[in-house]
């Protein structure tokens, strides 16, 4: 089975980030960047599937040149090969730009599964599993915390806010994973020395044949027209605990009318 | 008036949630709103939808929606956006809310900003999202530039405020297109629901965190929570542990929440966590660590042992009711 991984590089969201002034554009040089940390549930899903039914796994990034970085630790997990799209014109890409790169690709490169994380930790639309299955014309089984690949069907878990339902589609199809659908597995010594070896193939827009007019932040449908730190809380009162604790937060609850 | 498409978030039953008379609130700013309704229920709801403003309901009650996964409600929006040329579309901000929101970009070429916490009419008329950017750190204004904006508004963060309208009834005639039917429903699990609100729609929020210790101390918070009536939360810390179940988690890969009330039980409010509360408007800590950073954003805090401290609570917010 041919399973593509969709990797996502982003900011660590463990340390404050920022835009940058002009373009409202993520200051990307300004933090860590790490692998989408929903995405690697979704690594792990691939190589799963690929471990029971046979095929292999290819990881799918689009970004500057420092999502290498993803790629690595995705091939190191045991992802087998990586795709990246690499291209000056894509910076800036909104979500509806970027399901149009990332589903040529899909498409010049073929594909069973196509596997992504629910959502991103910097964007957060969490529509890019949607949108790949509505530009490719498959089946869109997303949000899910459990996978069955049987044949050429497969069935998830299609998580909400009160239970979930179960959806089963043909392949090919677009499967997104939430988080804790898995263990993601840790890379190996042996695993990163062998992702040293591993193909990965760089691919511009032109390979693609996707025009620079289609994406990139000049033609994004969506704009940021400004931007500004969110003014800071006003300070607080924080008190110790002298034995009235409990009393004086029903007292503020009592004065905010809340009880 | 130009029409602005809002899709109704519903139960079967008709049972109008509250996200929907937030949408058709922030819909009367930019036309005249007109709901779209899928699948069963309209009778019942239709009273709620007129007294939020509705002038027109478009019904398609088909079996598809519920059968098959976002595509069928994407394409029946995708042919009224073809036959209303509305000045905006409006859907709730929920995960699959923001799904039918991508698809429907997709099909009509069109600009989709998503996570917005409020959406005005800008100086040309057209609508401004304000998006909060990682976490509500940032505050950004976004604008659609090509085709129909179309906005998911997250639930809760504008107050829905009641306006007369018609609600006039049209029917659409829908099938869903063979495309539009690859992902198919076989069986809906209902999870069983206490009484408790849920988490993205609460007006109060008590949410629990490492601080607890262990899943039996962790149940001081669903005490907490039901003492004020509010939805329960956690950190990821918590869910992690197994402490409480994963969908209850609160924070930037969890649910982001804006409640009028948000308490923060043992929780050191790491980045990942103020990410999906500090929107919040009002934000109680208590935590026995007094660096820690949630007391940064919070309105009042008690610095102290939570099992000490909210037991009290309890007991005080008990004798208030009394009164």
């Amino acid at each position: 089975m041919n399973i593509v991984v969709c990797v996502k590089q982003v900011p660590d969201t463990e340390v404050e980030r920022t835009l940058r002034q002009g373009d409202g554009t993520l200051d990307r040089g300004s933090v860590d960047g790490v692998i989408n940390y929903i995405d690697e549930f979704a690594i792990e899903e691939g190589l799963k599937i690929a471990e029971t039914h046979g095929g292999e796994v290819t990881i799918l990034t689009m970004g500057p040149a420092k999502a290498s970085e993803s790629i690595r630790k995705a091939l190191s997990m045991g992802a087998h090969k990586a795709v990246h799209l690499i291209d000056d014109g894509l910076a800036g890409s909104d979500a509806l730009e970027t399901s149009l790169a990332l589903a040529e690709v899909l498409k010049s490169i073929g594909f069973d599964l196509v596997i992504l994380g629910s959502e991103s930790t910097d964007a957060r639309t969490g529509m890019m599993p949607a949108m790949l299955a509505e530009r490719l014309g498959v089946p869109q089984l997303t949000l899910a915390s459990k996978v069955d690949v049987s044949g050429s069907d497969v069935t998830i878990r299609r998580v909400s806010d009160d239970g979930y339902a179960v959806v089963t589609a043909s392949l090919p199809a677009v499967v997104s994973v939430v988080e804790k659908t898995n263990e993601p597995r840790y890379p190996t010594f042996k695993g990163i020395m062998a992702a040293k070896k591993k193909p990965v193939q760089t691919l511009t827009l032109a390979d693609i044949s996707v025009d620079a007019g289609a994406v990139g932040l000049a033609n994004a449908a969506s704009w940021v027209s400004d931007f500004a730190a969110r003014p800071p809380r006003a300070a607080g009162v924080v008190v110790e605990d002298e034995g009235d604790g409990g009393a004086r937060v029903a007292g503020f609850l009592a004065e905010r009318k809340f009880i | 008036m130009t029409e602005v498409l809002v899709l109704a978030e519903h139960t079967d039953s008709g049972e109008v949630k509250k996200v929907t008379c937030e949408l058709l609130t922030a819909a009367r700013r930019f036309g005249s709103p007109s709901v779209v309704w899928t699948g069963p229920g309209v009778d019942a709801g239709i009273a709620r939808l007129a007294e939020f403003g509705a002038e027109k309901v478009y019904v398609a009650d088909s079996a598809d929606f519920a059968d098959y996964v976002v595509a069928p409600v994407a394409e029946l929006l995708a042919s009224l956006v073809g036959s209303t040329a509305p000045a905006a579309v409006l859907v709730a901000g929920t995960n699959e809310g923001k799904e039918i929101a991508g698809r429907l970009a997709v099909k009509t070429g069109s600009g989709v900003l998503t996570d917005a916490v409020n959406v005005v009419a800008g100086d040309d008329g057209v609508p401004v999202a304000e998006q909060p950017n990682f976490g509500g750190a940032i505050t950004v204004h976004s604008v659609v530039r090509t085709g129909t904006p179309i906005i998911a508004l997250r639930p809760n963060a504008i107050a829905a405020e009641p306006a007369a309208g018609a609600a006039a009834v049209e029917t659409v005639d829908f099938a869903a297109s063979d495309a539009a039917k690859t992902a198919r429903v076989t069986e809906y699990v209902v999870a069983e629901k206490g009484e408790r609100p849920d988490l993205t729609e609460a007006s109060i929020v008590v949410s629990g965190g490492r601080g607890t210790g262990s899943a039996d101390g962790f149940a001081i918070i669903e005490k907490l929570a039901d003492a004020l009536g509010a939805a329960v939360g956690a950190s990821r810390a918590v869910t992690d542990a197994g402490w409480y179940p994963h969908q209850f988690q609160v924070g930037q890969t969890g649910k982001t929440v804006s409640p009028q009330l948000y308490v923060a039980v043992g929780i050191s409010g790491a980045i990942q966590h103020r990410a999906g509360m500090q929107t919040s408007k009002t934000i109680i800590a208590i935590n026995k660590d007094a660096e820690a950073p949630i007391f940064e954003v919070a309105d009042f805090g008690v610095v102290g042992d939570l099992f000490t401290v909210v037991p009290q609570l309890i007991e005080d917010i008990g004798k208030q009711k009394k009164i």
